[in-house]
């Protein structure tokens, strides 16, 4: 079986004004643009809705277009649901100054809560981007068969380093001549164990694992592993 | 000059101006921002009016004016209610770097009493006293933020050359100085005959262009 990072809720200096309390576990998801993150949301959401109280953050790069989809599909509620804006950057928002996203994390727990989950979906980005571990507990990269099947071997910090690996799209495989089994062969070179899913979710095929994968670490959270 | 201010000033530092424009957005839009010459002006008029007043409410802040008392006198100097909004979220954001990097009571205080976020240039004031820093300090950090936000995010808008904006910048340095050391008066003034001595000059286009920025479907900044 997979091993996963050992660190799993790291120590976390927020500096909220409003101080501790119960929170929800935080789940960034990453990757380029049109891999897959707000359908993998999306798609999470009907998953898990009726087990835990789910948040949504997005950041939409200069729309509001992400958060308006899932507004459209009725995944959550719409008071469940907010957009920070990033100022042309989605990275900075995510890694380097995350206080936009903190602030709508914690207004959203105060607003709608209490909430188990909260998932944060970065703008899409570029290969290295990452959610810093002052933002999220844990972090998704959504990557996907059409956008090239060397992503994997080309590694960057999103690939090798994300807590779990989504590979979107392998409907598409065939179509655009993406090879599989070499793409599972570098992730696994490339990730020294941490686990990698493929999906194909605007199909329906495959969220179970990483909805399985969610349920995991909140067992591991309501558990006490803070 | 000490490396605290530095680091108060620095672009780099997490409070989340990364995404706000200055207005700059909608000056570009509106084509009032073009170039490099132009962008020079926008920023000259930021700084000598909102950018002034803003730095005299830091250094007052930092002289030891009373915060909240200070935070009614921002809102009464800004009148467009986005941009009230804007200050007083960014103020949330810095409050909890300042927080971070330089703990103090006065910054726990000034979370406590307003949760929702003081405007950013009384937070700023409260952080530089907390870092150790002088009024004319805090006053200097936040004229410079008048122009520097505009400057970076015409870069981004734009695609202007970024020597030509950081030669924007270092032109206008002289006169940054002045705005500071008028504003770090002004507050020494406000201590002695009340804050209604603290300047109140507007840009009414800046006002007009942040509610109108944000009535816009599609931007990349948030103000």
């Amino acid at each position: 079986m997979h091993q996963d990072h050992p660190e799993v809720f790291p120590q976390r200096h927020t500096m909220s004004a409003s101080g501790g309390g119960r929170r929800a576990l935080r789940v960034g998801l990453g990757g380029p643009v049109g891999s897959g993150k707000t359908a993998t949301v999306a798609a999470l959401c009907r998953a898990l809705r009726d087990e835990v109280a789910i948040g949504v953050v997005t950041n939409d790069i200069y729309t509001r277009e992400d958060a308006d989809f899932l507004l459209r599909q009725a995944v959550l509620a719409p008071e469940r649901i907010t957009a920070v804006e990033t100022g042309a950057c989605p990275h900075t928002a995510i890694r380097d100054d995350i206080s936009a996203n903190l602030e709508a994390v914690e207004d959203l727990e105060e607003q709608a809560g209490p909430l188990d989950l909260v998932l944060l979906e970065s703008g899409g980005d570029n290969l290295t981007a990452t959610f810093s571990k002052g933002l999220v507990d844990v972090q998704i990269f959504v990557i996907d068969v059409a956008g090239g099947d060397d992503i994997p071997r080309k590694g960057g910090p999103g690939v090798t380093t994300s807590d779990l690996l989504v590979v979107n799209k392998v409907d598409l495989a065939e179509h655009v001549g993406a090879d599989l089994d070499r793409m599972a062969t570098d992730a696994a070179a490339q990730r020294g164990g941490l686990p990698t899913v493929f999906t194909s979710v605007a199909r329906g095929q495959g969220i179970e694992p990483v909805a399985a994968w969610i349920r995991e670490r909140l067992a591991r959270k309501a558990a006490g592993a803070a | 000059m000490s490396a605290a201010l530095l680091l108060l000033a620095d672009g780099r530092f997490p409070a989340g101006g990364h995404a706000h424009s200055g207005g700059a957005e909608t000056a570009v839009a509106e084509g009032r921002i073009t170039d490099a010459a132009t962008l020079a002006e926008f920023c000259r008029g930021r700084l000598h009016t909102t950018g002034l007043v803003a730095a005299a409410l830091a250094a007052a802040a930092t002289a030891g004016a009373d915060p909240l008392a200070l935070d009614g006198a921002a809102d009464a100097r800004t009148p467009s209610p986005v941009l009230r909004a804007v200050s007083r979220r960014l103020g949330r954001q810095l409050l909890r770097a300042a927080r971070a990097a330089w703990p103090s009571p006065a910054l726990d205080r000034l979370g406590a009493a307003r949760p929702r976020g003081a405007h950013q240039p009384v937070v700023l004031g409260v952080a530089a006293r907390a870092a150790g820093l002088t009024p004319l300090d805090a006053a200097r950090a936040t004229a410079y933020e008048a122009v520097s936000s505009p400057a970076t995010a015409t870069v981004r808008l734009l695609a202007l050359d970024p020597f030509e904006s950081a030669a924007v910048l270092a032109r206008l340095g002289p006169e940054v100085d002045a705005v500071a050391e008028a504003a770090e008066a002004a507050a020494r003034r406000a201590l002695s005959e009340g804050l209604d001595a603290l300047p109140a000059a507007s840009a009414p286009l800046l006002d007009i262009g942040a509610e109108r920025h944000a009535a816009w479907p599609t931007r990349l900044f948030t103000s």
